[in-house]
Parts: structure tokens; sequence; C-alpha cells
């Protein structure tokens, strides 16, 4: 495929793996942002084509991942409960609530449809006026333009019976919140390439800056990754801790305005909290007060009681690279992708999944 | 002019005073008796339909295989076909699977009530047109109705017999180590088209399912090749992943896949992307993998090329004794991964 097979190309991903091998001089470690990058590391099978001494740690840049326990319950709530027409994007419908997931709900005669564009869900509340219909809005910067876009239209239609169940979460802050943990091991990061399309990449200076780090904003072919670990590994070697653009062909440093418009004509941002990480200040977006009637917190004001986490999940040391998931106690045991005890087991850019997948292979 | 078209002038729909399926039609009465009348009996004729038992009588020889398989697909009608030549074609090729040249076919419907006359005709003439190109006959069948919102349209159920070639062996026993995987044509491509007019993921583009009876390509490569084949399989649901998983599960050897010889159109390739899926995982209508022995793998694909079916074929694989009961694909760029058995339904990624 043009502008796709060029970045996966094997002799160059070989020709950046020994580049790697020639410069790193000592033992790194590099945190990939965004769930994509790892699903993209594991797909390709990248992390044992690296150097021994690269030690590769992967980010709460997973959307379904940190989405909280009680909203979960919430959405399953109201899709049970209220009779709502309950949609989502597909990876959302496995993670386990505190009693059931969404798949579980459905199963049961709940109306819960998956769907690839909010857009969709605008027009099933139109085509259904009888029926109230909500879409789970969770996901990075990537996808709150696409969401912002939906209230947006709703409005614009008049709609009394559409509204969204926001989850949306924010990258520099979580970032911060990995650098925050006295314990982080954490020396560079590669930033997510979708988010800085939007965004941009202005709010990374000051990280950089502050947690003296390199950051490169890095895209998902094999290619990408493998030539973003050689550019952060460079710097690491050389004693920087700049912001550099991997990702031009598709990141300007100015992100994309218009996309940026819609999110903050729609979204203010708000403490948000994180699945296993608990509450991050200023981590996340809510829905501005004057599209309050297309918010599905403030329309079915419902008390969801908040449900304890596994106690043998480490979901929250995981998601901030602080464990890997192997080092788990239940690790393939009690927690497996039929069966998990958190949601970084469920989706496939989930680090426990991916650590499942990949690192069970029975050794020649 | 396109096979619809031609299916519909050669078939047209017959003059009817109702329009919708209703309960009655499935209740044994004269309804029942009216919907069969109105052409459905004419449509599949034969001389064992024709008897009008309760069942058919056959005689057979040698060694049979025996199948069966429901569907249940949503939408009904897909880019290319529908819901009733699905039906045939796989339980056709269930068989061909077996080695065994298809013959006779059982045909079930449970109806949802409301599914209209001129949706039911159009299914009825694709099993017709589908029995016709791979010489099978329908020779017994049930209809029954159930209420409105207790069935999805049309649920089919097929089941089918048909003679065992007798230079066939074809066994999960005979699986070895060393030996090649062969895949007869592009994968993923049945499920994208599903995928691809499905309510909420609706996109625009030219794939087509790639449904179609696969005994004509089987069945000259086991005249061949004969006891050199040791398994065929249809990667069906689950894909291509869930085939070679349960092989390896089940004969406790190991697989080797290679990435870049598994053949996939420019454009599903694009939509798997687009949509978060795994093309190994995707269902497949139209394809079977072999397992063959390494000594006439090479001769093997020649051949399946040579055939309508096999134009794309590929050594993809290789049994092999290391990791045990796992498939590892080696990517396209050299590294090592596992595909595990899918879990459930492949469900599209957010970003």
């Amino acid at each position: 495929m043009k502008y796709l097979s060029e970045y996966r190309n094997p002799d160059v991903v070989m020709q950046y793996l020994d580049k790697i091998a020639k410069i790193a001089t000592q033992k790194w470690t590099i945190m990939e942002v965004c769930g994509g990058q790892t699903h993209s590391l594991v797909k390709n099978g990248l992390l044992n084509l690296l150097p021994d001494n690269i030690q590769m740690v992967h980010g709460p840049g997973c959307p379904v991942c940190v989405t909280p326990l009680h909203l979960i319950d919430k959405a399953v709530y109201l899709a049970e409960e209220k009779g709502v027409i309950l949609c989502s994007f597909g990876d959302m419908l496995r993670v386990p609530g505190s009693k059931k997931s969404l798949l579980e709900a459905k199963a049961s005669g709940a109306d819960v449809r998956i769907l690839y564009s909010p857009l969709e869900a605008v027009k099933l509340a139109k085509e259904n006026p009888q029926k109230e219909v909500v879409f789970f809005a969770v996901g990075f910067e990537t996808t709150a333009p696409a969401n912002a876009l939906s209230v947006i239209h709703a409005q614009r239609e008049g709609l009394k019976n559409y509204s969204i169940l926001t989850s949306h979460v924010l990258v520099p802050p979580a970032i911060e919140a990995v650098m925050n943990d006295e314990s982080t091991a954490i020396q560079g990061f590669l930033a997510a390439g979708h988010v800085c399309t939007i965004m941009g990449i202005d709010e990374y200076y000051p990280i950089s800056e502050k947690y003296r780090v390199p950051l490169v904003v890095t895209g998902f072919e094999p290619v990408d990754l493998v030539q973003g670990i050689y550019m952060t590994i460079k710097q690491l070697e050389e004693g920087k801790t700049e912001v550099e653009n991997q990702y031009g062909r598709v990141v300007k440093p100015e992100g994309n305005p218009e996309a940026r418009k819609v999110i903050e004509s729609v979204f203010r941002v708000c403490d948000r909290e994180w699945r296993g990480i608990g509450v991050i200040p200023n981590s996340g977006y809510e829905l501005r007060a004057e599209f309050a009637e297309f918010d599905a917190n403030v329309k079915f004001d419902t008390k969801i009681e908040k449900a304890e986490e596994s106690k043998e999940c480490i979901a929250g040391l995981v998601l901030k690279g602080i464990k890997k998931p192997h080092e788990c106690s239940q690790f393939g045991k009690k927690c497996t992708p039929t069966s998990p005890l958190g949601a970084p087991m469920v989706s496939s850019e989930g680090a426990c999944a991916a650590y499942y997948h990949f690192s069970q292979i029975v050794k020649h | 002019m396109n096979n619809k078209l031609q299916m519909q002038l050669q078939c047209p729909m017959p003059q009817l005073d109702f329009e919708v399926i209703t309960l009655g039609h499935g209740s044994g009465g004269l309804l029942t008796n009216r919907l069969l009348e109105s052409g459905v009996f004419d449509l599949l004729k034969n001389d064992l339909l024709n008897e009008r038992h309760d069942g058919a009588l056959i005689n057979l020889q040698g060694k049979i295989a025996f199948s069966t398989d429901s569907f249940v697909i949503s939408p009904i009608f897909f880019p290319h076909s529908n819901i009733g030549e699905l039906a045939v074609n796989g339980t056709i090729n269930d068989l061909a699977m077996c080695g065994a040249v298809p013959k006779y076919l059982s045909l079930s419907f449970i109806l949802e009530e409301g599914l209209t006359m001129k949706e039911f005709w159009e299914v009825l003439v694709s099993i017709k047109f589908a029995c016709e190109k791979s010489g099978v006959y329908v020779v017994t069948g049930d209809t029954k109705v159930v209420e409105k919102g207790k069935g999805d349209k049309i649920f089919i159920n097929t089941s089918g017999i048909g003679s065992v070639h007798p230079q066939a062996n074809i066994s999960l026993r005979n699986v070895k180590v060393g030996d090649s995987i062969v895949i007869s044509g592009k994968v993923a491509t049945h499920g994208i088209a599903i995928m691809s007019v499905r309510e909420g993921l609706q996109f625009d583009s030219d794939i087509q399912s790639d449904t179609q009876a696969l005994h004509g390509a089987v069945l000259p490569l086991i005249e061949q090749f004969g006891s050199h084949i040791h398994l065929l399989k249809d990667p069906t649901r689950g894909g291509v992943a869930a085939v070679l998983n349960e092989i390896a599960r089940d004969t406790h050897l190991g697989i080797d896949l290679w990435q870049k010889y598994i053949p996939i159109d420019e454009q599903v390739e694009g939509a798997c992307e687009i949509l978060g899926l795994d093309p190994l995982y995707v269902a497949n209508e139209g394809i079977f993998l072999s397992i063959v022995s390494d000594s006439i793998a090479e001769d093997y694909v020649q051949n399946l090329q040579k055939l309508p079916e096999g134009k794309n074929a590929r050594i993809i694989g290789k049994v092999v004794e290391t990791h045990p009961k796992q498939v590892v694909l080696q990517s396209s760029i050299g590294g090592k991964r596992l595909v595990n058995m899918p879990i459930g339904e492949q469900l599209p990624r957010i970003c």
C-alpha cells in the first residue's frame, strides 16, 4: 500500500536496528506512550528484534485500559436499566465492569451497538426519536474532535435524545504523572503520533525541559517505531533532552487547528480519574456547560456506587511502567484475555494482553 | 449482464396474494402449502424432492461424508452474494474438505415473521443456482416461522452427504513435522465484504464476498496427489488463525507462518488497517488450507494455481516440532509473534 509499504520495509527496519545496537552503550528504558504503538511493536514482532539493553515500557495510552470502572458500570446501567441504545467503539465492549462488561449486557438483551463513528450514533438518534441514544465517548485527544462534532451535529439537528458519556483523557498530564512517580525508570518517551496530529507538539517542550527527558513524536509503522527509538537513544547517548518529530509526514508542529477549534468549542479541561492510576489533575475533557443537555452524566443523574478494583491487579503500576505485566503474580494464571482481572489484559493495545500474546512463545 | 439480474430474469418471482411471511406460513397448514406451492418446490425440483416424502430415499455406495452447518449471517444480502448461496457453498465445502464429491443437501429455513417474499425469493433463487453450479440436489427440507424479533430475517441450516474420493486419505492424524501449509487464495475477503455493509460500520468499497464451492478444485488435486494431501480445512469463522490453532492444538505440533507469503487483496488489507482488524482472524468462504507432504508442495501449488479457485495459491508455512501447540508468525519485517486462538468475535479498535 502506498505511503505504508515504505514504512514496512524490512531492510530499512534492519538498518535502524543495527544503528540502535551500535550507538546504545548502556541499558536504556523508553516508554511508548500510545497503545497503538504497543500494538504495532507486538504485531510486527519488533520487541524481540531490539537489542537486550533497550527496554520498551508500554505506557498508559490505551483508552479502554484507563476508563474508570464506575463509568463502565454506568454504561452498563444505562443500557440495561434505562433502555438506551448504548453505542461504543468495539474494544470497549469486552472490558469488565465491576459486575459485567457491555458485551455481557448485550447478551442479556441490552441494546449495545458497535460503531466506528459517533456521527453514526447521531444518525441512530435521528432514526429512533422515541429512544435515548448514548455514545460512550472514550479516547485520547485523537477521538475528541469526532466526539465533539457529534454533539455539534446533534445540536444543529435539534435532537433531544442524543448524549455522550464522556471519559476523555489527555496525554501530556499522563506523561507528567509517570515522571512524577518517584519509582519511575523511564528515561525517554515515544510520544503518540496521532494525538500530536490533532494537538501539535508545543505542549511537550515544557515536559521535556521539566523532567529532562527526550521526547520523540513517533508514528506507528515498523520503520517509524525503530526510527523513533533510534532518535530517542541518540539523544540519551548524547545527553540531550529535546522534543523531536519523527512523524513529520503527518504531524505538523501546530497540529490540526480546525480540529482543536472544534474540541475547544465543546469540551473543557477537567480533572479525570484514570483506571488503575487515580485522579490526575487537568487530565481530561468534559462537556462545556452550554452543552449540558448532551451530557449523559447530567441527563441520567444516576449514582453508581464506586466499585473496588481487584486487589490482585497491578494495572496502575503497569500503566505507569513501574512493573512489567509478567511481574504480576496473576499474569497468565488468574488473569488471561478470556478472564481478565484488569483492563490492560483486554484490549490488544493493553500492555498485559500485548505481553501475554508475545511472551508465551515456547523458546526454541 | 450481472449474475443477479440474469437469475432474476430466469426465475421471476411468481404472482402471490401475500407479500410478507407470517406465522401461518410455518404452521404446516394451508398457508405453508401455499408458500411451498408458490414456486419453491418448482425452483428446487428434482426426482428425489418431487417424491414429497418425509425424507429422501437414496442409494449410496462406498465411503460417505456427512456434514452440517447453520447460517445466521447479518445482513442476509451482501456484496456479490447472499445467505442462500453461502448456505449451499458452506456445506459443499465442508464435504469437499473431507475429500468428498458433494451429492445431496437438506435445506431448513427458520424465517422471521415479516420477511418479505421478495427477499425470500431472491435467497431461494440463489440456492437454486448455487446447487446447479455445483451439481448437488436439495432432496429434503423444512420451513418454520418464528415471531418477529425471535429471529433475524432468515436462518438456514444445510446438511449434506457426498461420496469420498477413493484416493482421499484426509485426517488430522496424517499431519507430520515438515509438511507444508498451502493457502488457495486471498485471506479475509468475505469477512471484510460483510463488515462493509453492516449497520453502523458501512464503508464504500468494491470488496465482494469470496463465497464459492471448492470441490471443483479439491477433487482434481486429490486425484493427482492422493495421500500426499494430509489435511484440508476451510478457514471460515475465526479465519486462518483459528483453523491453524486447532490443528496445532490437536496434533501437538507447532506451526510456523510467513506473513510475507500470505496473499491478501490490497483493498481488504487497507480496510483491515482502518478497522483495526487482523486479517488472519477474519472469516473466509471461498478458500481452503491444505497441509501436504513437503516433497510435492511446490508441484501442488503450481497445479492449484492453474485452477480458477486457486490462482493466488501460495505456500504460507510449515508444520514444525518446536513450539508445540503454537502458531508463530514471522512478520514481514522478520520479527516473531504468537498467533493465538481468537477469543471471541474480533472487535474493532478505538484508534
